[in-house]
């Protein structure tokens, strides 16, 4: 069994990377670390993301922004390499446009799109509008209205 | 849930059927979904994943599909049947070794798989013989749009399709073809590959993840890109460099016939002799000689044994297949003993 370059795992990925010309580099990683390992390579090559040029307080300032709906923060995701909740897409996007025209060259879908899209907006804006009530009625400790919103949200889940 | 009975047979993507299927083993194309009102797996409460899961398993147990489902909680699993479904390919890892409230739904080809819960809240997996990504792409884009009319996906107008980690954003989809390359690897032209790769994107690994370049001389091509490139052009793409490493694969096994035909013979025919014969098996042995055998068997250098039977025992001689096919728990020297004995009785008809 081979061990992991980066840490004790056993390594499950082997990627060749070419540098040049009859040059290349392996590396045998665990699932984990060659996740982190196609996420930050092309970044440290290419330039800097904004937030380290910055100086320290912006960056402090920066790295703590959370997400109103799932409470990420940016310094949670650049740990982890994943974002917390389908609205981080928005509440970061700043920050991940640069990261994804590095990963994928691209920063706009091309391809498939759900068939039911409208009418799966509206319902995915109704269903974010239901969580929020559901989250202050909990807060006002409105017991009874938390467990009818809920009803609501589970039966429109359930289409 | 018993899945002893998995063991004596393996998925139809392993028949050994399919175009190519010489040298391609196995297509197979994922797609990464997540429900808009929830947060993705990994920052989801326990209680959260419960309900992701209870609902994802009743939508996807309803769907109408010509082979049905049945799904299997990953959390209620004995680590060993866990592991069983990774060897199977049915499930990655990653969701085996996860925590919390996780499963499986597959059917009886093994050709359909979701998992549920994984690092995405939905994984849909699709698997064939031999080189068939249009048609995995159909059934996949097919089985999507069943599931898409019952649950609300998370969708962006401009990422496309949201995904937990930023790799997979847009379409969510990673094709995967797993090519048998013994010649390539012969006559060390491997660089040559990694050149045709370059260009787009693509990685290479080992069969069942497990073992380096030299174990066996399987690799997997995949591509990288998920977000700006449609299904059908990042299909194209890789389908374009399949090809390319196809003609090398050829050209270098006609080389070898022409100019190393004994040579080549004496070792397919001494991998076979060691597989018959050998009292103690490591894995990585195993699949190096499974390897050379395919070979022989692809060049016309050995009869009397199928090409099923050879890819079956690629799967059955993993550590969990192995322990539940001869019963009772293995390790070390004892697990290479028995892998040596069952590759014994399976080939012995055929010396
Ligand atoms: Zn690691
Ligand atoms: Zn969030």
């Amino acid at each position: 069994m081979r061990k992991c370059n980066r840490c004790h795992k056993q390594a499950t990925l082997h990627i060749t990377e070419i540098l040049g010309e009859d040059q290349f580099e392996e590396h045998h990683l665990c699932e984990q670390c060659a996740h982190e390992y196609l996420y930050e390579s092309p970044m440290g090559k290419k330039s800097p993301s904004p937030a380290t040029t910055d100086d320290d307080e912006e960056t402090a300032e920066l790295n703590t922004r959370e997400c109103p709906h799932c409470g990420l923060r940016l310094i949670d995701f650049r740990k982890s390499t994943r974002l917390g909740c389908p609205h981080d897409y928005e509440v970061f996007a700043e920050e991940l446009n640069p990261l994804l025209e590095n990963l994928h060259g691209e920063t706009r879908h091309c391809g498939k799109t759900p068939r039911r899209l409208p009418q799966a907006r509206q319902q995915q804006s109704e269903l974010a509008r239901l969580r929020r009530q559901l989250q202050s009625a909990v807060l006002q400790e409105a017991y009874e209205e938390a467990a009818r919103i809920r009803d609501q949200i589970r039966q429109l889940e359930g289409l | 849930m018993n899945l002893d009975a998995l063991t004596s047979t393996t998925g139809e993507w392993l028949r050994g059927t399919g175009p190519e299927s010489d040298i391609v083993i196995s297509t197979r194309i994922r797609l990464a979904r997540n429900l808009a009102s929830f947060p993705f797996t990994h920052r989801a409460t326990p209680q959260q994943r419960a309900e992701i899961e209870s609902l994802l398993r009743d939508r996807i147990t309803r769907l109408d599909l010509p082979h049905p489902l049945r799904y299997v909680s990953v959390a209620a699993l004995a680590p060993l049947d866990r592991q069983l479904l990774v060897e199977r390919q049915l499930i990655s890892r990653e969701l085996a070794n996860g925590e919390g409230p996780r499963g499986v739904a597959f059917d009886d080809r093994e050709a359909v798989s979701i998992m549920v819960n994984e690092e995405d809240q939905l994984r849909l997996q699709v698997m064939r013989s031999g080189l068939a990504l249009e048609q995995a792409w159909h059934e996949i884009d097919h089985l999507d749009d069943l599931l898409e009319a019952k649950v609300c996906y998370a969708w962006h107008e401009q990422y496309g399709y949201l995904t937990a980690c930023p790799t997979n954003v847009g379409t969510g989809l990673r094709a995967s073809v797993m090519l048998h390359l013994p010649a390539i690897g012969l006559t060390r032209q491997f660089e040559k590959v990694l050149r045709s790769l370059q260009k787009i994107n693509l990685v290479v690994r080992g069969l069942y993840g497990e073992g380096s370049r030299a174990s066996g001389d399987f690799f997997q091509v995949s591509n990288q890109i998920t977000l700006g490139r449609s299904e059908t052009t990042v299909l194209s793409e890789l389908q374009g460099v399949v090809s390319k490493i196809l003609s090398y694969e050829r050209n270098a096994r006609a080389a070898l016939m022409a100019e190393k035909r004994m040579e080549l013979q004496d070792r397919v025919s001494r991998a076979l002799g060691a597989l018959q014969h050998a009292t103690m098996m490591t894995s990585d042995e195993t699949m190096e000689l499974l390897s050379s055998v395919r070979l022989g068997i692809n060049l016309g250098l050995l009869d009397d044994i199928s090409m099923d039977a050879v890819n079956e025992l690629f799967v059955q001689t993993q550590p969990s297949h192995l322990q539940k096919l001869v019963g009772g728990p293995l390790d070390g020297e004892e697990r290479n003993a028995a892998r040596a004995r069952y590759l014994r009785t399976r080939l012995r008809h055929t010396a």
